[in-house]
C-alpha cells in the first residue's frame, strides 16, 4: 500500500514537472475565422480544414511553441463576425487571426484586428480597398487580388481570339467587379452582361437568350449552388458542344462533387491546380485527401500556405511576437516553399504570382479536378498596389 | 419566336414545380388552417432522399420511388412527433414552432450530408434535347418535368373532385369544425392530408434534383415562392394553387427575360438593365399586391370560406 501511494506521488510530481516544462514555452494562439454554417459552408471548411493540416504536419509547434487554433464561424454576417473577432482579440488575446473566406466579412474584421496589432492573414479574400489607398501593415493575403482570377479568363479570351463574349453575374458588388476584371484585358464586343438574382436556381430563361444571340465564348462568374445549377443546366441545354465555357469560382474542388460529368472541359483561373507539378504540392493534396476524402480546392492551399507563412516568420523571429517590426519584416519575406511554388509578397502585402487557366477533368480514380493548361500571367501583382503608401 | 417559346415553356415548368409546392402548402393552411414554414425543407428531404435513394439504386425510377416513400413516412413522423401538437395553438407559436424546424433540418442535413451541394445526374432515357428551330435547343428532361406536374394535378383533380376523400377534404376546407361535428374523424384526416401534402413537395423536390443543385436551405427560396401563389390563388383551392403557380411561374419567367429588352425603349442600356432587374424580381408581388386588393380571397377562393 505504502509502495503504490509513493509511487504516485512520484507519478504526480513526473507528471507536474513535465507540465512545467511545457508551459516554459508560451502556446502560440491563432484565431481561425471561416463560415462554418449555411449553403457556403464547404468552402469554409477547406480553410478550416487546410490550415489545421498545415499545424498538423508542422507537429502541432510552431517555432518550438505548440499550436492553440480557436476556430469561430462567422456565419458569413459581417455583425456576428465582428463581435466574434473581438472575443479572439480581447479574450483569447490572438496573435494572428486567418480568415475569413468572404470579401464582405473582410471588410468587416480588417479594422478591429489590424488596429488591436494582432496579424491578419487572409487565406482568400482580397479586396481592392485594402490593396490601394485603405492597405495596412499588419494584413496579409496569401490568394490573390479578388480582380486577378476574373483578369486571367479575360485575357484568355482576348488571346484566343474570340470576338463577341457574353456575361453573367450575379447582381451584388462582387459581381460586378467580377466582369469589370474580365473586361480589363478583353477587348472583343460585349454582346450582353446579365446580372441575375443572387440565388437564383434555374437559369433556364437566361441560357435561352444566351443560345439564341450566339456569342464566341460565355464568361460566368456564379459561385456555390449557383454554379452547380447553371452549369448542369448549361450542360442539358445541349450548349456546351459549341460555346466555350470560361468562368471563375463556378467550377472548383468545392463544387465539382455535384457537377460531376457536366463541368468536363470547362475552364477556370487560379494561382494553383490540384495537379500542380512540384512535391510539395503533390504530398499535401494526397495528404488532404487521405484526411478529408474530398479533393482540395485553392482555397484549403490558400489556408494551408497561410500555415506555412506564420511559421516561416516565427522560426525567423526565434518564436517571438511581442517585437511586431520585426515579425512584419519576417513576413513580408514570404520565406516558405508554398505550394503553387513560386510566392512573395507586393509592397500592400498582397501575392505576387502565377496565374493559370484551368480546366475541369476526370481522374483515373472517378474524381473530379481542375488541372493546369496553360499559364496567362507571370509574377503578376495587382494594379491597385500603386495606390498603397506601404514600402 | 422561337425564343418566346422557350420562355414560356420554362413558365410553365417553374409553375408545374411551384404547384406541386404549393398543393400540399394550400391543402394543409386551408383544410387545417395550420401554417407550415417547414412546408420548404419537405421539399429539401425530396431532392435529398432522391439523390441518396438514385445513388444507391443507380436507377432513378426505383431511387425516386423510394424517395417518395421515404418522404411519405418522414411526413408522418413530423404530424406524430411535432405537428399534433400545434394543431390548436395559435398562428404565432406555430410560425415559432415550424421556422425552429426549418432550422433544424437545414442543420441536420449538412450534418448527415455535408455542407457541399449534390448533384443528381438526369436518367439516361431523358437525357439530350430536342431541336425548336433556330439553333434553339430544349432538353427532354425538362418536358419530363412539365408532363409529370400535369400529370400529378391531373390526379389530384381527380382525387379532390372524383373521391370521397376529396369531398372530405372540400369539406375540410369549408368548415371543418362542421366537418368534425358530422362525425368525420377530422384528425386522421388531417394526417392523410399532411402526409400527403409533404410527398407532394418531396416530389418537386426531387425532380427538380436533376436540374437543380441539392444543398441545405434550398427549399427557404420554394417557400416564399408558393406562398404567393396560394395568396394569389386562394388559401385552401387546389384549383388556385394550379391557377396562381401557372401565372407565377409564367409572369417570373418572361419577366425576367423580356424586362431588359423592354426598359431599353425608354432609357439607355447601362440604366436598362438595372431598371430591369429590380423590376424582374418585383413583378410577382406586384402581382400578388394586385390580386389581395382586387379579390382578397385570391383568383379561386374556397368554396364557402369567409
Amino acid at each position: 500500500m505504502k509502495k503504490l501511494v509513493t509511487s504516485t506521488i512520484l507519478g504526480a510530481g513526473l507528471l507536474g514537472l513535465s507540465l512545467s516544462a511545457a508551459s516554459a514555452q508560451e502556446p502560440l494562439k491563432i484565431g481561425l475565422v471561416s463560415v462554418l454554417s449555411g449553403p457556403q459552408a464547404a468552402l469554409g471548411q477547406q480553410v478550416r480544414d487546410g490550415f489545421q493540416l498545415a499545424i498538423k504536419d508542422l507537429g502541432g509547434k510552431i517555432a518550438g511553441r505548440p499550436v492553440e487554433v480557436v476556430v469561430i464561424d462567422d456565419e458569413l454576417k459581417p455583425d456576428v463576425a465582428v463581435s466574434k473577432v473581438r472575443g479572439l482579440l480581447e479574450k483569447d488575446k490572438v496573435d494572428f487571426v486567418v480568415g475569413p473566406v468572404f470579401s464582405n466579412i473582410l471588410q468587416a474584421i480588417h479594422k478591429p484586428v489590424t488596429e488591436a496589432g494582432s496579424i491578419l492573414i487572409s487565406p482568400n479574400a482580397g479586396t481592392s480597398n485594402f490593396a490601394g489607398k485603405g492597405c495596412h501593415e499588419n494584413f496579409f493575403v496569401t490568394s490573390y487580388q479578388n480582380d486577378q482570377p476574373h483578369e486571367v479568363l479575360g485575357k484568355f479570351a482576348q488571346d484566343k481570339g474570340y470576338k463577341r463574349a457574353y456575361l453573367i453575374a450575379p447582381n451584388y458588388q462582387a459581381g460586378k467587379d467580377s466582369l469589370a476584371g474580365f473586361k480589363r484585358h478583353f477587348k472583343g464586343e460585349i454582346v450582353d452582361e446579365v446580372y441575375t438574382p443572387l440565388g437564383t436556381l434555374d437559369y433556364a430563361s437566361e441560357l435561352a437568350k444566351i443560345a439564341s444571340s450566339k456569342p464566341d465564348v460565355l464568361f460566368v462568374f456564379l459561385p456555390g449552388g449557383m454554379g452547380v445549377n447553371f452549369v448542369k443546366q448549361f450542360r442539358q441545354a445541349g450548349l456546351a458542344d459549341s460555346l466555350p465555357f470560361l468562368s471563375a469560382f463556378t467550377v472548383d474542388e468545392s463544387t465539382l462533387p455535384a457537377q460531376q460529368d457536366a463541368a468536363i472541359g470547362f475552364r477556370s483561373g487560379m494561382s494553383w491546380a490540384p495537379n500542380m507539378d512540384n512535391p510539395q504540392s503533390k504530398a499535401f493534396v494526397k495528404n488532404y485527401e487521405a484526411n478529408f476524402n474530398i479533393v482540395p480546392g485553392s482555397y484549403a492551399m490558400q489556408a494551408y500556405d497561410a500555415g506555412l507563412l506564420i511559421n516561416s516568420a516565427l522560426v525567423a523571429t526565434k518564436g517571438k511576437t511581442d517585437d511586431k517590426a520585426a515579425l512584419r519584416a519576417a513576413l513580408k519575406k514570404a520565406d516558405f516553399v508554398s505550394l503553387r511554388g513560386k510566392f512573395k509578397f507586393n509592397t500592400n502585402g498582397y501575392p505576387i504570382q502565377d496565374y493559370y487557366v484551368v480546366k475541369v477533368a476526370k481522374r483515373a480514380d472517378g474524381k473530379f479536378q481542375t488541372e493546369i493548361e496553360e499559364k496567362i500571367f507571370s509574377d503578376y501583382g495587382d494594379t491597385y498596389a500603386a495606390e498603397c503608401s506601404l514600402k | 419566336m422561337s425564343l418566346l417559346a422557350i420562355q414560356v415553356l420554362n413558365g410553365l415548368q417553374l409553375g408545374l414545380l411551384m404547384f406541386l409546392v404549393a398543393a400540399g402548402l394550400t391543402l394543409v393552411f386551408g383544410v387545417m388552417d395550420f401554417i407550415n414554414l417547414a412546408h420548404g425543407v419537405q421539399y429539401m428531404m425530396g431532392a435529398y432522399l432522391a439523390a441518396t435513394f438514385i445513388g444507391w439504386t443507380g436507377h432513378f425510377v426505383i431511387g425516386l420511388g423510394m424517395a417518395l416513400i421515404g418522404i411519405m413516412i418522414f411526413g408522418l413522423l413530423l404530424e406524430r412527433v411535432m405537428f399534433r401538437h400545434l394543431y390548436a395553438r395559435s398562428h404565432l407559436d406555430q410560425v415559432l414552432a415550424t421556422f425552429g424546424l426549418i432550422l433544424f433540418l437545414n442543420q441536420g442535413v449538412k450534418m448527415v450530408w455535408g455542407a457541399a451541394p449534390l448533384g443528381v445526374p438526369v436518367p439516361e432515357w431523358f437525357q439530350g434535347s430536342v431541336l425548336l428551330g433556330d439553333g434553339i435547343l430544349y432538353p427532354v428532361y425538362r418536358f419530363v418535368i412539365i408532363g409529370s406536374g400535369l400529370l400529378m394535378a391531373l390526379v389530384l383533380w381527380l382525387v379532390v373532385e372524383k373521391t370521397r376523400l376529396g369531398m372530405l377534404v372540400r369539406a375540410g376546407a369549408s368548415n371543418a369544425t362542421m366537418l368534425s361535428a358530422l362525425g368525420v374523424d377530422v384528425r386522421k384526416l388531417f394526417m392523410v392530408i399532411f402526409a400527403f401534402g409533404t410527398m407532394l413537395a418531396g416530389f418537386a423536390g426531387a425532380m427538380a434534383a436533376p436540374i437543380l443543385s441539392v444543398e441545405p436551405g434550398m427549399g427557404d427560396q420554394v417557400l416564399i415562392l408558393a406562398f404567393v401563389v396560394i395568396v394569389i390563388g386562394g388559401i385552401g383551392s387546389i384549383r388556385g394553387a394550379f391557377a396562381g403557380a401557372l401565372l407565377v411561374g409564367l409572369i417570373d419567367t418572361l419577366a425576367r427575360s423580356y424586362s431588359v429588352d423592354f426598359m431599353r425603349l425608354f432609357v439607355g442600356p447601362a440604366a436598362a438593365r438595372g431598371i430591369a432587374n429590380g423590376l424582374s424580381s418585383m413583378f410577382i408581388y406586384l402581382l400578388m399586391a394586385l390580386v389581395l386588393f382586387l379579390r382578397p380571397d385570391g383568383l379561386f377562393p374556397a368554396r364557402g370560406r369567409t
